[in-house]
């Protein structure tokens, strides 16, 4: 390949756009690397503390979008306690400081300041795409920055964020120039919007591609909004609580059968069970559909809709939409891929909406699924092996029965062997969340089979050390492990520290691991950071010194990292 | 065979097992009940969680597993919501007052008119409140209830009719002294 010349070569590698791929191209030779390096459009953090901006810049200085990953996955469930970390602002100081022309910037779990939002907003003239997923630590006066500066400004899509609304007119500060937009999401939002502002802003944005409303969005704007954007491609209903046939309903109806481009459908934050009859003309086309906010539309109205959704390749739903409304999914949707089914009720009590019987039935029904996250009361070894055998395509398995420690409900056994199935029928399983009672075998079968795993999150499981040592010794692509509330300790945690170095991190809390084994493995280990989180007794860790080895420790987070301890971590957090 | 027996059977099994796991659901509740503190249960802890008679088929766990199920507050807090509002389970908002040193939380649904509530707060905070006037608020006494709206807004408590009061109130805040007097206390 030296017979070529770097331009041919680069222009080679521009057709290799996965950062995976373009890590193993660096790797050939000298040569490579550095072309490689300075060509990379796209750079991919997936642990903001395993490097810093400045090896980031230095190893690639032309980049144009940036993907960070802050905080730990668990902290999605509360925990991980405020103030740990994940801040953006160093990144964006430094970016700033930097010739970077950056123009996208995608952040998952971070803590975002409006300080920060309004410097990314000055910094970069060429800035075109934000995307925040989970953020939180910025209000609308930010988001007001981004929009009245960022003259390009294509995408902004806040999701599931923690944002503080301000009920301010940050809409108001596009200015009525900026035609540019192509995304624009806000769903996550509390507060009431500037309804002028939105439906000029929309008017003027031919390109508008994705527009997901907030809960304060009232059917009568939405009409108008559908109206003005008929080339819509995915929409997000806010509010939808009008009577039937009220004249905007009637409007809404209208404006709907001229949006032929509309293939997404999202949102219904407030959403009487009647609404969704109004979008019954699209359904044909829908390839997307998430309901899972919708907790006031019942099944039988769900129902119906999907009956007409033949298309559908993404669906995300309630429980309530019952067995029954899943055996309609599987008869219908037969181009569906990935299925996420949530609880309504969170703590397990009350109707079992869907079974096992559900699972199976989407199983057998629909050949192209490969994403499923199942929340459920109850399940069947039975059944999951069933599921095993119809499904062996599957990418993501994520099944989370509500009660820890719930057997088989039938036969009262664990779920090991259900479990064992699903690992062993479906070969290019990357991700994969157990639940129920489970014992020790359970991640044998993990360890054997599940050769292409990448992510196991456990809760309450397994028996002894064995359980862990079966992962850790078997699944050789592991990169994300978390476990809580499951008995393993140090014997596990110490006995392949090198395996450590292949994995993005590692998270315990609530096991066996003492403050003695994790100090044995810090050592052992100088290129983790090994973490303590302990928010309660911030000095027990230390007084104690006679029993100081055998204590507990309550979460324990560790990552590979080249740069290092972090300088930013609060006082509950111990690094040693 | 009979769910209950298994279980009682399963459950004492793991009693005499030399771990120090805990077997059943109640007892991940205990756990987490015992301030987070860095030892775990001795085993005779776990004993006297059995001797109670709860076995894993029992009612639903009532008490809440820190950040279990493994749903995003975001979206857990959403549906909590709605499902408060719709079934009536009860609407609790935070009450605080001007220099208590900790907050309380009531029902609103357990009171039909503000004459009832206002009872209530002077019992749970042991003031009085004085009477109410459309036009110039709370007379007669330095201590005025407001409360804050789904807007984000602080009004006086007793303006609107009641349902539209407990639906868009968020919370309480019984303001004392020269704050109050903006709020149109007139003394």
């Amino acid at each position: 390949m030296n017979y070529f010349p770097d331009e041919v070569i680069e222009h080679v590698f521009d057709f290799v756009t996965s950062h995976r791929d373009r890590n193993s191209i660096s790797l050939v030779c000298k040569s490579w690397f550095k072309i490689e390096r300075y060509s990379r459009q796209n750079v991919f953090i997936g642990n903001c503390y395993a490097t810093s901006p400045e090896r980031l810049l230095r190893r690639f200085p032309c980049f144009k979008s940036l993907t960070l990953k802050g905080k730990p996955h668990f902290a999605d469930f509360n925990l991980v306690p405020h103030g740990w970390g994940g801040f953006v602002q160093p990144w964006i100081e430094a970016l700033a400081r930097s010739r970077v022309g950056l123009e996208e910037l995608r952040l998952k779990r971070m803590v975002v300041t409006d300080e920060s939002l309004e410097l990314l907003s000055r910094s970069f003239v060429n800035f075109k795409s934000l995307v925040l997923v989970s953020c939180e630590g910025f209000s609308t006066d930010g988001l007001a920055s981004i929009a009245a500066n960022c003259r390009h400004l294509q995408d902004l899509d806040l999701q599931e964020n923690d944002i503080d609304d301000h009920r301010g007119q940050w809409l108001s500060c596009f200015p009525e120039t900026s035609t540019t937009l192509v995304t624009l999401n806000f769903a996550c939002l509390e507060g009431e919007t500037n309804l002028v502002a939105l439906e000029r802003l929309v008017a003027r944005s031919p390109n508008l591609r994705s527009l997901k409303l907030n809960r304060t969005v009232p059917l009568e704007a939405l009409a108008r909004l559908m109206a003005c954007a008929p080339q819509i491609v995915e929409l997000g209903v806010g509010s939808y609580e009008d009577e039937q046939d009220s004249e905007s309903c009637l409007r809404l109806q209208a404006a709907i059968r001229k949006c032929t481009s509309l293939r997404s459908l999202s949102g219904f934050l407030e959403a009487a069970p009647h609404c969704l009859s109004a979008f019954q003309p699209v359904c044909h086309n829908l390839t997307s559909l998430n309901l899972s906010y919708a907790a006031e539309i019942n099944g039988s109205h769900l129902i119906r809709l999907i009956e007409h959704c033949k298309k559908l390749q993404r669906l995300w739903i309630l429980d309530s939409i019952g067995d029954k409304g899943l055996e309609v999914v599987a008869s219908t949707c037969k181009e569906l891929q990935e299925l996420r089914v949530f609880p309504t009720d969170l703590h397990g009590g009350g109707n079992a909406a869907v079974t096992e019987d559900g699972l199976v039935a989407i199983s057998a029904g629909c050949p192209k699924l490969h994403s499923i996250l199942y929340f459920c009361q109850q399940m069947t070894n039975e059944a999951l092996i069933t599921v095993a055998k119809n499904c062996p395509n599957f990418i993501r398995f994520r099944l989370c029965i509500l009660e820890p420690h719930k057997p088989d409900h039938v036969t009262s056994q664990p779920l090991d062997e259900g479990f064992g199935a699903i690992v062993q029928a479906c070969k290019n399983l990357k991700r994969l969340s157990v639940s129920g009672l489970l014992t020790d075998q359970v991640f044998l079968y993990i360890g054997m089979f599940a050769t292409q795993l990448e992510m196991l999150s456990i809760a309450f499981a397994g028996d002894t050390d064995k359980g862990m040592l079966y992962v850790l010794n078997g699944c050789k692509k592991m990169r994300k492990l978390e476990i809580r509330d499951s008995p393993f300790g140090d014997a596990a945690l110490l006995a392949d520290v090198n395996k450590y170095e292949t994995m993005r991190s590692l998270w315990m809390s609530s096991c066996e691991v003492t403050l003695g084994g994790c100090k044995r493995l810090a050592q052992k280990a100088p290129w983790l950071n090994v973490e303590i989180i302990n928010e309660n007794d911030n000095n027990r860790m230390e007084e104690e010194n006679g029993y100081e080895g055998r204590q507990k420790v309550d979460k324990l987070y560790l990552y590979r990292t080249v740069v290092g301890t972090r300088v930013d971590a609060p006082p509950f957090v111990w690094i040693l | 065979m009979e769910n209950v027996g298994v279980c009682d059977e399963f459950v004492n099994l793991k009693a005499t097992e030399l771990r120090l796991g805990l077997p059943g659901t109640e007892d991940e509740k205990q756990k987490v009940s015992c301030g987070k503190s860095n030892k775990r249960a001795l085993p005779e802890t776990e004993k006297d969680i059995e001797s109670t008679g709860k076995t894993e088929t029992a009612s639903p766990p009532k008490a809440q597993i820190v950040g279990w199920p493994p749903v995003r507050s975001y979206r857990k807090n959403s549906i909590q919501t709605k499902k408060n509002e719709a079934e009536g389970q009860g609407m609790y908002v935070k009450v605080s007052m001007d220099g208590a040193p900790y907050l309380r939380k009531i029902d609103l649904t357990m009171y039909k008119q503000y004459p009832e509530l206002m009872k209530s707060l002077e019992n749970m905070f042991k003031f009085s409140v004085g009477e109410y006037f459309e036009r110039e608020g709370y007379k007669g006494s330095d201590f005025v209830p407001t409360y804050e709206d789904k807007d984000g807004d602080w009004m006086l408590v007793g303006d609107v009719p009641w349902e539209m009061f407990v639906s868009s109130c968020k919370r309480l805040r019984i303001m004392k002294g020269s704050e109050a007097k903006g709020l149109g206390c007139g003394v």
